[in-house]
């Protein structure tokens, strides 16, 4: 189990690679970020055993993301919508 | 010492009922602690979002001066890492003590290598002219210098968690070696386990942000 | 009597003997105690700056402390207000002291880290009063950029390195309460069975570990900025001071609930106690808590009204300030429901709630006037702001804090305070609280800016009501720390239940024994069961 993991995690990093190499316009960010929650995931779930741990141990582990999830969203409100207005500045 | 307690464990604190409880205390403790360290590293996240957005040219631009080769390096020893701690952790679980020993050293010898690395790419930052301050190369675009200054507080901090990390393995792997964990008493290396796990995830998130953003455009 | 098993039967405060047996102690209540004596002298510190303010403020002429020095000693009057003593006065005493026992535990789940975090809260104070004695800080508490990163030419990397240190005494209180809740609570303690105190720390420390560290960074990233040169926020090279601003508000504002929401904790028991009732609706006031430690992170860009934050943002963060206010609300009508027809008795904790209901209830009404972005923009850096968050962490905070430590005194100490002593303290308190601050909010409306040591000659008679009030104040917080610790030396011993309150801390003995129960408690009734509640064994009248 935790082999195949482990080797998931090394084909991820090469496609990670791979795909930074080629240009896919808006795609980029979003494409490598994927990637890059699909590996955080692995090793959440499998290394660090939350697949076979209690509720409460999930609910933990994914708070602490949806609170990321609030400061990002809500300061990222603020400088999205700077421009609209057409005040001096940003 | 004539405490009634000719049943307890002898590694079971007092103010715990049984080993079960206290193992489950100890890693839930460490989930909610990682749950500090994501807001902790959020922090820094916001600001590359932001300045991200800001300057998403100077931010291609200075991607071009990381050694993309050296960071995914890094990022093979860190997942390899990953997968020795959590076979330490299982050779724990199983009792098995010359195997917990053996991947608790491999991990640790990973983790020098990481730092290794890291010290190199910074080495060659500073005789770049990227480290920002007043030594920082006047001739690049407005928001490179942020970008270096967000650079160095992410992997430095990273790196800090690194040497922490190693501190804490340093001391699992003494206790190891006399024979403390078993399958009974496992806790601390799991909960070191977790600790290892995250850094190798920020690293994860860090990789594809920093060195890979501006590959495409070389 | 050598052995352990009895020496874990005896009380607390007794065994073991001696000056490192108490540095070195695992136990919680032991640790609640340490807290206070620093918390109650930063206190007197932070006092003492106020005292150089308000005496600075009688005349409008700037003549007592040079404008240099008045910045100084607002900013430290805040910085050590805030981070040493509001941030850490109810949680890290009475609810460190309270937690464990309230869910019939022997300790809080990591009692080493519990110590752990009572040295890091030293050792940051120290870096911070390091900073103090090294030409001060004039920032004022919030460090804002760039003032603070490039122009100030104050000990600013020394006192940000000490709130950063303090930061984590802090996430490591809330993540021992966090565990120690969900894993520690004995049989029967249902989540619905828990007083509401420890639904109210419980709120508490999932803000500390949500929020702190995010201010953490931020006041690293300014540490980094004077130190090292790394410019995150520096306008000279693109960076934007107004993300500073919002770093450092997702914490700070729901600070604000760090230092409210165990003072409501403290009043829910106290009103049901004083009044002898099952609390009203005692799911609704405990999912308030969480609602407001909830929504409270959601709200910080009302501190951004006059930056240059997006319109857009600053509209949709005013709406869900007023938002804040319905859970708000529901517990005021709560205690105000529990306390009809109750048999309220005239003790000295009932005063102080009493005052906390009062002074809670204009700081919040006049926190809506701020989280309307129009007025606000009329109103922001004025008096108006001093007196209202004053309102709040003063009036709400410190005054629940006084209530609890009235309250819980017998059962932490095993002595009786001066009954009448406790009653006038707490008069004076009320009454110069409102002397002190209410001419604040005048002042403030007819424009009077805040962090100025001069003013016009028009403001000087509600200037001068204000310092007057701060004599009274001043009268009351010394009376306190006088009466408290004369019944230490001379005050009667205290029963086990000296109020007839319900609750796991009122059935073992004042002051506990050290491993709380002589053996392990198994809860079968409500919490708040007043019907059933013992006589209070020292007389109401």
């Amino acid at each position: 189990m935790c082999v195949s993991v482990f080797l998931a995690l090394l084909v991820f990093t090469a496609i990670t690679v791979w795909v930074a190499g080629l240009d896919l316009g808006p795609l980029n960010t979003p494409v490598a970020l994927g990637i890059a929650v699909t590996k955080g995931t692995l090793v959440v779930l499998f290394f660090m055993g939350v697949r076979w741990n209690t509720p409460l141990t999930k609910t933990v582990a994914i708070s602490g993301f949806v609170w990321l999830l609030i400061l990002f969203g809500i300061t990222m409100g603020d400088y999205l919508t700077r421009g609209w207005l057409g005040v001096p500045g940003r | 010492m004539s405490t009634p307690t000719t049943t307890r464990h002898p590694k079971l604190q007092e103010h715990f009922y049984n080993m079960d409880q206290q193992l489950e205390a100890s890693t839930l403790g460490m989930w909610v602690f990682l749950v500090t360290e994501v807001m902790f590293f959020g922090g820094l996240f916001m600001a590359y979002i932001v300045y991200r957005h800001m300057y998403p040219h100077a931010w291609v631009e200075a991607s071009h001066e990381l050694n993309w080769q050296l960071g995914g390096l890094n990022t093979m020893v860190l997942i390899v890492s990953s997968l020795t701690m959590a076979l330490a952790v299982r050779a724990a679980m199983l009792s098995e003590k010359k195997q917990q020993v053996f991947y608790l050293l491999t991990t640790m010898a990973l983790g020098t290598v990481f730092l290794v690395v890291k010290f190199f790419e910074y080495k060659a930052k500073f005789e770049h002219h990227l480290v920002p301050g007043p030594h920082f190369n006047p001739a690049l675009e407005q928001g490179m210098q942020i970008f270096f200054s967000l650079y160095f507080m992410m992997t430095g901090i990273h790196a800090a968690h690194m040497v922490i990390g190693l501190g804490i393995m340093t001391y699992i792997v003494i206790n190891a070696a006399k024979g403390t964990y078993n399958a009974e008493y496992y806790g601390p290396v799991e909960v070191a386990g977790l600790y290892w796990h995250f850094v190798d995830i920020v690293w994860i998130f860090l990789f594809p942000l920093l060195y890979l953003l501006g590959r495409h455009g070389a | 009597m050598s052995n352990e098993a009895s020496v874990h039967e005896q009380s607390y405060l007794g065994a073991p003997h001696g000056l490192a047996s108490w540095l070195l102690t695992k136990d919680h209540k032991r640790i609640a105690i340490l807290y206070l004596i620093s918390i109650t002298i930063f206190f007197a510190v932070g006092g003492t700056f106020a005292a150089m303010i308000r005496a600075e403020l009688v005349t409008p002429q700037g003549d007592l402390l040079s404008s240099d020095l008045y910045n100084k000693v607002f900013t430290l009057h805040g910085v050590i207000m805030i981070f040493f003593f509001l941030i850490p006065s109810i949680p890290a005493t009475l609810g460190n002291f309270l937690l464990p026992i309230m869910i019939g535990a022997k300790d809080l789940a990591f009692p080493r880290i519990n110590l752990l975090s009572w040295y890091i809260y030293v050792i940051g104070a120290t870096v911070t009063l390091a900073a103090v004695f090294n030409g001060g800080v004039d920032t004022g508490w919030t460090f804002y950029t760039p003032y603070s990163s490039m122009s100030s030419n104050t000990s600013v990397t020394t006192a940000a390195l000490g709130v950063f240190i303090t930061g984590f005494s802090s996430i490591l209180t809330g993540f021992n309460f966090i565990v120690t809740l969900h894993r520690m609570r004995a049989p029967g303690m249902t989540w619905f069975r828990l007083p509401l105190f420890v639904w109210a720390q419980y709120a508490t420390s999932l803000v500390m570990i949500l929020g702190t560290p995010v201010v953490a960074i931020t006041v690293l990233l300014v540490a980094a900025e004077r130190a090292l040169h790394l410019g995150i926020f520096d306008p000279k090279i693109g960076g934007d001071p107004v993300l500073f601003q919002h770093l450092f508000w997702f914490y700070s504002h729901p600070a604000v609930y760090i230092m409210i929401l165990p003072a409501m904790g403290v009043v829910s028991e106290l009103v049901a106690a004083m009044s002898r009732k099952q609390i009203f609706g005692y799911s609704f006031v405990a999912f308030s808590s969480l609602a407001i430690a909830i929504i409270g992170f959601l709200v910080w860009g009302h501190h951004l009204f006059v930056s240059s934050q997006s319109i857009y943002a600053g509209l949709v963060f005013s709406i869900i300030t007023m938002m804040v206010a319905v859970p708000s609300a529901v517990k005021t009508f709560n205690w105000t429901a529990t306390m009809y027809k109750g048999a309220i008795s005239w003790e000295s904790p009932t005063f102080w709630i009493f005052g906390f209901m009062g002074l809670f209830l204009v700081g919040g009404l006049t926190g809506l006037f701020l989280g309307a972005m129009g007025l606000d923009i009329h109103l922001t850096d004025t008096y108006f702001v001093v007196a209202h968050f004053h309102y709040i962490m003063v009036g709400g905070g410190v005054m629940g804090f006084l209530g609890g430590l009235h309250f819980w005194w017998p059962k932490m100490t095993g002595k009786m305070y001066n009954e009448t002593a406790g009653k006038i303290a707490a008069m004076l308190v009320f009454f110069g609280f409102n002397a002190t601050f209410f001419p604040q909010f005048i002042v403030g409306y007819m424009g009077m800016p805040r962090r100025y040591h001069a003013y016009p000659p028009e403001f000087q008679f509600f200037n001068v009501l204000s310092s007057a009030g701060a004599v009274l104040l001043g009268i009351g917080y010394t009376m306190i720390v006088i009466y408290l610790i004369y019944s230490l030396i001379k005050g009667p011993k205290a029963p086990a239940n000296p109020w007839g309150a319900t609750g796991l801390e009122w059935k073992i003995p004042s002051p506990p024994i050290t491993h709380n129960f002589s053996e392990m408690p198994v809860v079968t009734e409500e919490a708040y069961d007043y019907q059933h509640a013992p006589a209070p064994q020292r007389g109401v009248k």
